[in-house]
């Protein structure tokens, strides 16, 4: 992969099938969001450019087009090849500013930023809000905090790792803005889960 | 599962993309759909496209269920409870003929079930879908006409107006008198509207396994209940909420515990209760129970469970 514009036949193939490996990975989004916390795999085969790992990039493919601007953390935007892939196959516009995205790609876990530098919506149109997918190296599952919450019908565990230690702060203070906030997605080889807004940590 | 088998045979009417919506429309209403999750009760706009039927007959519903709907999926459509009224076959048939999608009538068969003023009788499983066809998404439309209002409303928490009217009906028939749509508030937070189910499937909203999805096509509105989550009927702590309930059991499979519809049997006022729910009624009767004016066993061809494909 070249450092500056990936050439056309540098870049990598998308879905194999547009239109039921969107269905399946769909499919994939809402039983994340449904039951948030729980660690789903990836459905198709995908081959994106790195660093952005398969899951993140179906998510994206599915999710994301020309209505829906994308920021990319500087671990994602550190080649032109993200960018590019996400252009060629969903016109997707980037965005240098986080706080007007759609979506969010962060690839460097470690530097996740605050949810408030990312689009919170407003109390009268929550959903304006971003949706930030964070590649994480593993989930815990035995660590980490209880999280609660519609769709989960008793309290589970789940820590992305290499999450910044702010972040479980920064979740319990996000949750006092509902329904504002933003809504995550974690992302890990062919691995997700999901933390939406009104998945909250125990008191 | 993807790909080379199932894409071959999935396209049955060519000319239209798979489940009719072209694929930009499907990304948009599914990130419709996810926020509404996130933010459970919350009427999420949408780009409702124009569909090949009117308004009022499940373009909401239908839009939903394209975007959601895949070829492994079993679907099962029903219109007041029952398999085989006008709006449910339409329905059904458009996806089978757009999607070459399993059709089912058996509710624990489904995988997604698309529901015109009912939830089914039979307890719905987790990783079945349900969606609901609405006709007016917003609670307080009839109370304030404003949309800039009502969208305040609900961002402030601000509810007054709904409960003054609850206390009107008490103050004047002695009861709450909304027998189907009737309010409920859900995660503690959203006031929604249940869309025209009778009350007595309100109970059933609440921690449900299934994913609730609810689709207004005219009003552009998607919103959603996830699996498990805490729905509740508005009431007053001293004229708690209730449902209806029947003097007698269902006159052909003897149910206690389903919606019964009243039907009209000649000019005399002679009439039965029957299930609502088609489906339910049909396998009772299969079981072996017999209402009291249910035919010989054999003379009642329809039960449920008839499969196409």
């Amino acid at each position: 992969m070249s450092t500056s514009r990936s050439h056309a036949q540098d870049i990598l193939p998308g879905f194999v099938d547009e239109v039921f490996d969107a269905q399946a990975c769909f499919r994939l989004c809402l039983e994340a969001f449904s039951f948030p916390a729980r660690i789903l795999e990836l459905p198709v085969d995908l081959s994106p450019p790195a660093p952005m790992n398969p899951a993140a990039a179906a998510c994206l493919l599915t999710l994301a087009d020309m209505d829906t601007p994308v920021w990319l953390d500087h671990a994602a935007a550190e080649t032109s090849a993200v960018a590019d892939f996400l252009r060629f196959h969903r016109g997707v516009r980037m965005t240098a500013a986080p706080r007007e995205c759609h979506f969010a790609l962060v690839c460097d876990a470690g530097h996740l930023p605050a949810p408030e530098r990312f689009a919170l919506g407003s109390d009268e149109y929550p959903e304006a809000s971003s949706t930030v997918l964070v590649q994480v190296e593993d989930f815990d599952i035995d660590a980490g905090p209880l999280w609660h919450g519609p769709g989960l019908r008793e309290p589970v565990r789940l820590w992305p790792r290499d999450l910044p230690e702010t972040f479980l702060e920064e979740r319990r203070a996000m949750s006092e803005l509902f329904p504002r906030g933003v809504d995550y997605l974690f992302t890990c080889g062919r691995r997700l889960a999901a933390l939406p807004r009104t998945t909250r940590l125990e008191d | 599962m993807m790909a080379d088998g199932t894409a071959e045979t999935a396209r049955p009417d060519s000319g239209y993309n798979f489940a009719y919506l072209d694929e930009q429309t499907k990304r948009m209403i599914r990130r419709a759909i996810l926020k509404a999750l996130a933010i459970p009760g919350h009427q999420v706009p949408f780009g409702s496209r124009e569909m090949p039927l009117p308004y009022g007959w499940g373009t909401g519903g239908i839009q939903v269920t394209a975007s959601v709907l895949g070829p492994d999926d079993r679907l099962k459509v029903i219109d007041q409870g029952a398999d085989d009224t006008t709006n449910a076959v339409n329905i059904r048939r458009f996806f089978a003929r757009t999607a070459n999608v399993a059709t089912t009538e058996r509710t624990q068969e489904a995988s997604l079930i698309q529901t015109r003023h009912r939830i089914p009788e039979t307890q719905l499983q987790e990783g079945q879908i349900l969606v609901y066809q609405v006709p007016i998404p917003e609670p307080l439309r009839w109370l304030e006409p404003r949309e800039s209002e009502t969208r305040k409303m609900h961002a402030l928490s601000e509810y007054g107006i709904m409960h003054v009217r609850l206390y009107e009906d008490i103050a004047q028939w002695g009861r709450i008198a909304n027998s189907y749509d009737y309010p409920v508030q859900v995660n503690g937070r959203y006031i929604a509207r249940p869309s025209p189910i009778p009350k007595f499937d309100n109970p059933k909203m609440d921690m449900n396994p299934a994913i609730q999805l609810f689709g207004a096509g005219r009003e552009k509105r998607i919103y959603a209940i996830p699996p498990y989550t805490k729905v509740k009927s508005l009431d007053f702590e001293d004229h708690p909420f209730d449902v209806e309930t029947w003097d007698e059991p269902c006159a052909l499979c003897s149910a206690r515990n389903s919606y019964l519809d009243e039907i009209v049997t000649d000019d005399r006022g002679t009439r039965m209760f029957v299930c609502s729910d088609s489906d339910y009624c049909g396998q009772r009767r299969d079981a072996g129970h017999r209402g009291h004016q249910a035919p010989p066993a054999g003379l009642l061809g329809q039960t449920g469970g008839k499969e196409n494909r």
